[in-house]
Formats: structure tokens, C-alpha cells, sequence
């Protein structure tokens, strides 16, 4: 990783990703976004810093995550499939990569009090958690609709410590819980860092969270390396809602043109039915949270409630690296309804002895959308696992 | 001239409170659909000297409950920028003070930056805020189309905005500078301690050269008179719209009065 800005697939010096990406904020979040762009590159550079990180990844969360050649599953689908086990972190998802390295920012900005969002509780797990470890004030936002489908994780985040705060307006989704938490920072501008858990937000956020997550693409390319002789696979594959397990999965791979770029969006209920979250079919460009980006929205510009079965992939808008890899056409875009993502998922905890986190299941539907040959190599982030998702799984399959 | 400059320059016609500039916020479409120029109107009736006019977004950031409530009772009520639009339509044959388009970026960017601006120029609106379309970006890519059509662009600044900083918008400013007195969404705060009264006095000190207009967490007579001690006037925009919600458009002139 380079602490250069590069441009073309990735953030350019103003945080444009092609058109897409900026800072759109009102002058009250400027102080902290625009003290956040000139220090976070000098910060997380800084070999201290990157001692600290690296010290905390490996003993802390666990890394490096297996990269797990799934052999029943590969011989169901007739093609080399090898998953990224970031299930297998600590707090069971790659959201804990960034938190780690935003916590330690945070502490370098001198802030002494943490907000974030959640979707499906992930982020906020992971958040809460660091906070607990660096001993610092945590407050989550999480929509009404999501704390009450992902109890397990509400529970989780008290016991570490965490004040959950539900957010009531609008879908009380992801959405709004982020809107939630922009206020919050707006309110508290001076002893305030915003974990955001995403690759979307004012620039730097989609840039820094990418850095951060990039750990899971660099691990790739050694682990690849060792176990197929090569570093490059023929794809790589991750679920998308904001897209930050998408972005630290495609990282490394995405100037290698030889590598193949695949998101699998959620289509909820179908994509025409208008109960979906993908973006990339449903959207267009607009303005959301402080960044352009592809966004689902009225004609009017009002930004649309979008609907998944997964919390975690229940948003109206994708990070601006991502509509810039689905314009370019440098990503091939899929989208998955909820029954082929729990089906999948299904599949996945039966082949392979795995239960997948549902926003992850998305990722593992590919197989119903896409045939690949024998020798390709396809590399799946499985970013999250599923015990947060039991309930749902429970329902769905009258288990 | 803009009437938003000539409004500035006029000189105060009484001391104290009583002379400075009263500007309200309402939220279009709220709370009836139709309600946006009878508004209009009994403000400027009720000595009213500037008005910020709200296009409803689904995701106000900036703003506090009561203002997300009023826009979303407001795109129920079927509010978009063209029937806005469509509802100024001859508002300058019956008021002449300053108005003034509120919202956020993302409605006027599906508009059209400029178309937006035209049929605000042809409406006779005379400024626009958008507190998320910031000023880098305003410069490098609007300002030549704000200015085609005469439109004031206002500039948002806060506690903690730097000097530095204050001095490129001011610079960058006409009009007015919209000054937030607080760090906070709107209607959020009751009352001005002294650190609102520090950073009142350390910007009037500076000697901007446009004068300041303070918003947020004024919902009073005594909130805006310690509001503006220091400014040239102050926005209203919370309180009015909690003010419709419980006594109705019929009784502006009530609260009003009881401003100043």
C-alpha cells in the first residue's frame, strides 16, 4: 500500500473515484473531515502507527485470516473456490480491520469519544470492541427495524460497554442510523471521532477504510501465492452494500487486469419489485452522507428506502470506488434476491461446514448467476459468520 | 441590485432588537401542500424582512426533529421541487422582500444545477443556501451559474470554523454570512451561554465584510435578542415551524410579534 494518492481505480488527491466520491458536507463536519484528509495518510504511515495496527491484527484479531480451499463446494460448482475466512476474526467479521486502525487514528487526533453506525450490528460490534479495549466512550447508532432483527448484536455491544441509540426516522435502517450519527458528530465537533464503518462517506473515509481493509487483499496475494504458485485468481468475489469487505477484498487486484472483479449486490425481493437494494441497477448519481455516488432515489432526488433481508446490505447507495468500478466496467455487478442468498448460505453451512453471516450469503449466490470453468480460481471473501443471523436463518427455514 | 444586498445596506430603523433584520425558515409543503405563499405572505405582513423558503429532503443532516418532521409531513404531502417551483409562480406580484431557496444538494442536482438556478432567476428568488454543496466545490463548479442568474450563493460559519477559513468564505461571500450559532443541528439548543456570546463578539471583532446573520437556537425574543446583539439580524426556523404545527398558519402574526 502506498501512501501516495494513486488516482484510476483509486482515491485521487480530492477523494474522487472517476466522478464519483468529494466531500459534500455542511461547514459544521468541515473542522473535523478536513483535519481528518490533511493528517490520516502522515498517520497511518507513521511506522509507530503501522507497528501498533499490524501488533493488533495479528494478536488481537486474529490475522492472518485462512484463505480455505473449500473442496466440496468446488466440486459442486465445478471450479477452484477458495474462501477468505474473515468470519473467522475476532467480533466475526472484517469490520474489526478498520476499526482497529480508526481507533488508533482516533487516539492520534487526541479525540476521546467514539461514534459509529450499524447496520447489522458488525460495525458496532466492532466498534464497541474497540473502544472497550482502548478504553474510550462509545456511542452506536442503529435503525429501530435493525436492533430488533439483530438482537444478538444489540446485546454484544452493551456488554461491551457501548450505549446503543436507535434511530427512529425514515426506514430506521442503515440509512438513518448514519444520518443519526452525522448529527451526533455535528452536536459534538470537538472531542467526536466518527467511525464510519463503510467505504462511503465525505473523502477521506472511503480512502482510509479501504486502506485499512486492505489487509484482507494483501493477505490474499501470499496466501494464493503459496498454495496455487500464482498471487493473481481469475476472480474475486464479495457481497456489497456500502462496500468495504468488497473494496479490502479487490484492492491489490484491481490494477491486475488479469483479475476479475465481481460484487454481488442485494436484490431483496427482485430488483423490479421495489423492495431491493441494488444500487448499481436501481440507482443513479446523487449526493448521499457526504459523497457522490450511485444512490437509489426518486426522480425528485429524494434518496429511496431500499429493502434486503440483510441488515448489513440494507443501503441506498454504494461507496464511490465501487460505482466507479461498476461505470468503468472494471467490476461486473450481480445482484442476489434473499431467497438465493439463504439458499446459498444454506449451501455453504451443509458443504462446507460454515454458516455464513446473510450479507456474506450474497456473496456465495454468484454460483446460481455464473458458471466458471474448472481452472479458474475463485477467491470468495467470507466476510462475516452467521450466528447474529440464527433467528433469521431460524424463520426462513422452519428450523 | 439583488434585494438581498439592498436589504443589508438599509440602515437600521430602530435600536436594539426592533432594528434588526428578522429572517424565517419554513419548510415548503408544511403543513399543507399549499400553504407556501400565504406563508410567504404573512410574513412579510408581519414585518418579516427576509425569507428562507425549505425544500423538504428525505435526509436532512443538519437538522434537528422538528425540521425532519416538517419535511417529511412535507413530501407526503406530495412537495417536489417543481411543484415548488410551480407554486412561486407569481409570488413577486404580491411580496418584495428578500427570498431565499433552503435545501440540500442532492434535489437540485436532479434538477439540474441550471435549471434550478433559471427558474429561480425567473421566480424572482434572490439566494440560495445549501449547506452541503461546499464552497470548493461551489467555486470550481457553480459560482459561473449562480452568478448568470443573479443568485447570492450564502455561506454557512460555525464555533469552530478557523479565521482563515472565515475569511475565504467571507471573501467568497455576498449578502450575508449565515453565522451557526452553535455547534449543534437546528433546534436543538435552549438558550446562548457565554461561549455563544465569545465567538459572537470574536467575529464581529473581525470586521467581516459582510455582515452576519445568526441562526440556529434562536426561538425567542430573548434568543434573538442576544442573537444579534453583535449581528445584523437573526434566522428563526425550528420554534416558527413547532409554532405552525400547534397553532397553525392563521397565527403567524402571533409569533411574530412576540420576536421583537
Amino acid at each position: 500500500m502506498k501512501k501516495e494518492f494513486i488516482g484510476g481505480y483509486h482515491a485521487d488527491q480530492r477523494g474522487y473515484y472517476g466522478e464519483f466520491g468529494g466531500a459534500f458536507i455542511p461547514e459544521m463536519l468541515y473542522p473535523n473531515v478536513e483535519e481528518l484528509r490533511q493528517r490520516y495518510l502522515e498517520i497511518m504511515y507513521e511506522d509507530s502507527f503501522q507497528k501498533e495496527f499490524h501488533q493488533l491484527l495479528k494478536d488481537y484479531v486474529g490475522r492472518p485470516s485462512p484463505l480455505y480451499y473449500a473442496k466440496r463446494l468446488s466440486k459442486k460448482h465445478q471450479t477452484k473456490v477458495y474462501l477468505k475466512r474473515e468470519d473467522l476474526n475476532h467480533t466475526g467479521a472484517h469490520k474489526v480491520n478498520n476499526t482497529i486502525g480508526q481507533i488508533l487514528m482516533a487516539k492520534k487526533l487526541g479525540k476521546t469519544r467514539i461514534i459509529a453506525e450499524t447496520g447489522a450490528g458488525q460495525h458496532g460490534v466492532a466498534t464497541a470492541t474497540v473502544c472497550a479495549l482502548m478504553g474510550m466512550e462509545c456511542i452506536v447508532y442503529m435503525g429501530e427495524i435493525d436492533i430488533a432483527r439483530q438482537a444478538p448484536n444489540v446485546a454484544r455491544m452493551k456488554m461491551l460497554g457501548a450505549t446503543v441509540r436507535p434511530a427512529l426516522s425514515g426506514s430506521r435502517t442503515l440509512k438513518d442510523a448514519t444520518n443519526e450519527a452525522i448529527r451526533d458528530w455535528i452536536n459534538n465537533p470537538v472531542d467526536t471521532h466518527y467511525i464510519i464503518g463503510s467505504a462511503i462517506g465525505p473523502h477521506p473515509y472511503p480512502d482510509m477504510v479501504t486502506r485499512f481493509q486492505s489487509v484482507i487483499s494483501e493477505e490474499i496475494k501470499w496466501q494464493l501465492k503459496e498454495k496455487e504458485g500464482r498471487e493473481n485468481p481469475d476472480y474475486v468475489v464479495a457481497c456489497i452494500g456500502g462496500g468495504s469487505n468488497a473494496a479490502g477484498t479487490y484492492h491489490h487486484f484491481l490494477d491486475q487486469p488479469e483479475v476479475g472483479i465481481i460484487a454481488v449486490e442485494a436484490a431483496g425481493k427482485g430488483v423490479e419489485t421495489g423492495e431491493s437494494a441494488a444500487t448499481s441497477a436501481l440507482g443513479k448519481v446523487g449526493i448521499i452522507h457526504g459523497c457522490k455516488t450511485m444512490l437509489m432515489q426518486t426522480e425528485d432526488g429524494q434518496i429511496t428506502e431500499p429493502y434486503s433481508i440483510s441488515a448489513g446490505l440494507d443501503y441506498p447507495g454504494v461507496g464511490p470506488m465501487h460505482s466507479h468500478l461498476y461505470t468503468s466496467g472494471r467490476a461486473a455487478f450481480y445482484s442476489a434476491t434473499d431467497d438465493e442468498a439463504m439458499t446459498a448460505g444454506l449451501e455453504l453451512s451443509q458443504l462446507e461446514g460454515i454458516i455464513p453471516a446473510i450479507e456474506t450469503g450474497h456473496a456465495f449466490a454468484i454460483f446460481q448467476h455464473k458458471t466458471f470453468e474448472p481452472d479458474d480460481i475463485v477467491v470468495i471473501s467470507l466476510s462475516g459468520r452467521g450466528d447474529k443471523d440464527l433467528q433469521t436463518y431460524i424463520d426462513y427455514f422452519k428450523l | 441590485m439583488n434585494r438581498i444586498n439592498q436589504k443589508m445596506q438599509q440602515k437600521n430603523q430602530a435600536t436594539g432588537a426592533p432594528g434588526k433584520l428578522l429572517s424565517i425558515y419554513f419548510t415548503s409543503g408544511y403543513p399543507n401542500l399549499d400553504d407556501t405563499v400565504t406563508i410567504i405572505q404573512q410574513l412579510e405582513k408581519n414585518g418579516v424582512d427576509m425569507v428562507e423558503i425549505g425544500l423538504p429532503f428525505s435526509d436532512p443532516l443538519a437538522d434537528g426533529p422538528t425540521i425532519q418532521e416538517s419535511s417529511t409531513v412535507a413530501l407526503k404531502n406530495g412537495m417536489t421541487t417543481e411543484k415548488l417551483f410551480e407554486q412561486l409562480r407569481g409570488v413577486r406580484d404580491l411580496v418584495s422582500i428578500p427570498l431565499i431557496a433552503m435545501g440540500y444538494f442532492n434535489p437540485m442536482l436532479q434538477y439540474g444545477v441550471e435549471a434550478f438556478c433559471k427558474k429561480c432567476h425567473e421566480i424572482g428568488i434572490d439566494g440560495i443556501i445549501m449547506p452541503d454543496l461546499p464552497l470548493d466545490v461551489y467555486q470550481e463548479e457553480y459560482e459561473a451559474i449562480f452568478k448568470k442568474y443573479g443568485l447570492i450563493n450564502i455561506f454557512l460559519i460555525t464555533p469552530q470554523t478557523s479565521e482563515e477559513r472565515i475569511r475565504e468564505i467571507d471573501e467568497a461571500s455576498e449578502g450575508f454570512i449565515y453565522m451557526v450559532s452553535s455547534a449543534s443541528v437546528t433546534g436543538s439548543k435552549s438558550g446562548f451561554g457565554t461561549e455563544q456570546e465569545a465567538y459572537f463578539k470574536r467575529v464581529a471583532s473581525m470586521n467581516l465584510k459582510n455582515p452576519q446573520i445568526v441562526g440556529f437556537g434562536i426561538k425567542d425574543a430573548q434568543t434573538f435578542q442576544q442573537a444579534t446583539k453583535t449581528a445584523k439580524g437573526g434566522i428563526i426556523g425550528s420554534a416558527f415551524i413547532k409554532h405552525l404545527t400547534e397553532h397553525g398558519v392563521a397565527s403567524i402574526s402571533d409569533f411574530i410579534q412576540r420576536i421583537r
